[in-house]
């Protein structure tokens, strides 16, 4: 994890921002850092209370809440901050934000798919350039950002590699560890070197792979989870799965692989353009329709193979609360998998109902994948 | 009582959020059953239960399965979900059955079980009680009524109002404005019945309504929730003479399943 005197020890600005929305590429090429704020902590959220309604998503409220009490180092090393319009509890949440640091809200289209939406998130990716640069004094070089472009498609490959290993037939780390693997793609100052420690992180990976060591028992059903984010401070759906025996060997959400595979063209004329046409692709709820989950949730149970998918969500996300039935229809009538949505919030008040409802899920998914054994592909050798 | 070898009795205990419950099996059928409420001191509460009982297998089921087996672990523990449970337990009672209801203290389960008895789909109430026997409870005490004859009292109403809040504090505080209105406590009592089971029916509706549907749990217990489910269904309920029992009657089924499969 980034060391917080990593980002002081340095005469880069450095910039806060809230979501995968955000084009990191254009921050790096104003010279800036990004480091992710989104509040992943209930801790917070009591402050943020006394401004925001208790019924909103307690990420925006931990969010907001480490902001307004000042006690995320990563907020107070920040000198401005990127938020997205991509909800209205996050779009008004912006408001407050900034009335404590500089921010610059990017609205974002509800649809992908209409060609009118591309023009205009074309328009706000250029007009964040314009910020950015205010903001960093520093001017947004064509050539620059062709190289921040190339750098971070690297670092996306890359990490989608890692994630792979966890498609074999015996998963060698568990859910909850690659979760902190994949945590580090937010924070991270120098990406050259980001890419050298990934590169380690493969190497070291590989020989334990091919041992065929794996954390999980034999018999662990195959969990896929998507949903909101998850990372240390809220995981305990996660970490309940794996408690109660289940392996969860792939993340679909944006802390996981959820746009990993979408890369910027390196091509294209304008990079601007480019960026605006990778970013709007981003198959998160806040877009109408989100077909591109289903085409991902696809494509990552085929991969992954796996047997059962939990939809995990936070209290008051609309998009994804309504979004689950969707998802849901998919998983259990396409592709005949177990599947449950689980609603919760940053505190530990529902643990043990947690319990049960994970508990008996997996009971389910044993029997279930037991029951689909033989109509099974053998595994292939990566 | 004694007269089994030890070996060959199994037993359940489900250990819920407001009752605790025994079954005892043995080869020839059930030996004992017996229950006591959770209070503070839930493994105080299991201890005293299962007095005489130390050489059996025990499968525990309920809230407080984690830490009855953490607890016991001198005697031969296993544990299981409420949800594995009672599809054990409803099956065994009504092997006709397609659904099961549990509505017990703290939440409610809707279990669909598959032709062989295997549990396809279920839902659970998540961390709220609203909708729950603790609704009920709460209410009950609200109108200064026993809660064994709460139903009974919500049947005599003579008219149905709706009461929309599922929150246990603002149906209260709805409850509360319906008698400064001079309303008759049998019909608020009646519509906090019919908001429990418009509740109970959406969460059918949303696993897949099918019958024969068996009724277990504390709630089961309840007269007027029978009656206002059956009217919504337009047909009869399963309801075990016992309903609170069969979580406890399932679990010690899955021993008794278990060591078959073990022999």
């Amino acid at each position: 994890m980034l060391d917080i005197s990593e980002l002081q020890d340095n005469d880069k600005k450095v910039a806060g921002i809230y979501c995968l929305f955000a084009p990191v590429e254009i921050v790096r090429a104003a010279g800036a850092i990004p480091v992710s704020l989104c509040g992943k902590r209930e801790q917070p959220i009591a402050d943020a209370e006394r401004t925001l309604p208790p019924n909103l998503c307690p990420l925006i409220k931990s969010s907001y809440g480490y902001a307004v009490t000042d006690s995320c180092p990563f907020f107070s090393a920040s000198d401005f901050l990127i938020g997205e319009t991509t909800c209205d509890g996050k779009k008004k949440m912006y408001e407050f934000l900034g009335r404590i640091k500089p921010l610059h809200l990017m609205h974002l289209p509800y649809s992908a798919s209409e060609p009118h939406a591309l023009k205009f998130w074309h328009e706000e990716i250029l007009r964040l350039g314009g910020f950015v640069e205010e903001s960093t004094g520093l001017e947004i070089n064509r050539d620059h950002l062709g190289f921040q472009i190339r750098i971070h498609n690297k670092i996306r490959k890359l990490i989608r590699k890692i994630s792979r290993f966890q498609a074999a037939e015996k998963p060698p780390i568990s859910g909850l560890d690659m979760m902190s693997v994949m945590e580090t793609k937010s924070f991270f100052v120098n990406p050259e070197e980001y890419i050298s420690l990934l590169l380690e992180f493969i190497a070291e990976m590989e020989p334990i792979a091919a041992s065929g060591f794996s954390p999980f028992q034999q018999d662990a059903p195959r969990v896929l989870l998507t949903g909101c984010p998850v990372a240390k401070g809220c995981e305990k759906t996660l970490r309940m799965i794996e408690e109660c025996g289940g392996a969860v060997v792939c993340m679909e959400n944006c802390t996981g692989v959820k746009g990993l595979d979408l890369l910027v063209d390196e091509n294209e004329e304008d990079p601007f353009l480019a960026l605006a046409r990778r970013y709007l692709q981003i198959p998160c709820s806040c877009i109408t329709p989100n077909d591109g989950r289903l085409a991902l949730l696809d494509q990552l149970i085929d991969e992954y193979r796996i047997d059962a998918v939990v939809d995990h969500t936070w209290q008051c996300c609309h998009t994804y609360n309504i979004e689950s039935r969707i998802v849901g229809d998919f998983v259990e009538k396409i592709h005949g998998l177990p599947f449950i949505h689980v609603e919760t919030d940053y505190s530990n008040s529902d643990v043990e109902q947690l319990r049960t409802r994970i508990e008996a899920f997996l009971e389910m998914a044993r029997w279930n994948s037991s029951a689909c054994a033989q109509m099974r592909k053998p595994y292939t050798q990566a | 009582m004694q007269s089994q070898p030890e070996d060959e009795t199994v037993a359940g205990i489900d250990i819920g959020s407001r009752s605790i419950e025994l079954v005892v099996l043995n080869p020839d059928g059930l030996l004992r059953s017996a229950k006591a409420p959770t209070t503070f001191d839930p493994l105080g509460q299991c201890q005293r239960l299962m007095e005489g009982i130390d050489g059996s297998r025990i499968i525990a089921t309920g809230y407080g399965r984690k830490l009855f087996a953490e607890s016991f672990r001198q005697v031969n523990v296993s544990t299981i979900t409420e949800i594995q449970a009672y599809s054990l337990g409803a099956r065994f009672l009504y092997p006709e059955a397609k659904m099961v209801l549990d509505i017990g203290g703290q939440d409610t389960k809707v279990i669909s079980l598959s032709e062989t008895g295997k549990v396809l789909k279920f839902e659970m109430n998540d961390r709220c009680a609203a909708g729950t026997g603790k609704f009920l409870e709460f209410m009950a005490t609200a109108l200064q009524i026993p809660l064994e004859s709460f139903g009974e009292f919500a049947l005599r109403s003579d008219r149905r109002i709706q009461i929309s809040s599922m929150c246990t504090v603002f149906a209260e505080s709805e409850a509360t404005s319906l008698m400064a209105r001079g309303e008759r406590p049998e019909n608020i009592a009646m519509g906090l019945h019919l908001a429990i089971v418009q509740r109970t029916f959406a969460m059918l509706r949303r696993v897949g309504l099918a019958t024969p549907l068996v009724f277990a749990g504390g709630v089961a217990q309840n007269p007027c929730v029978i009656k206002l489910l059956e009217e919504q269904l337009g047909q009869p309920l399963k309801v075990p003479e016992n309903p609170d029992m069969v979580g406890a009657l399932g679990a010690a089924l899955y021993g008794e399943n278990y060591r078959t499969v073990d022999v």
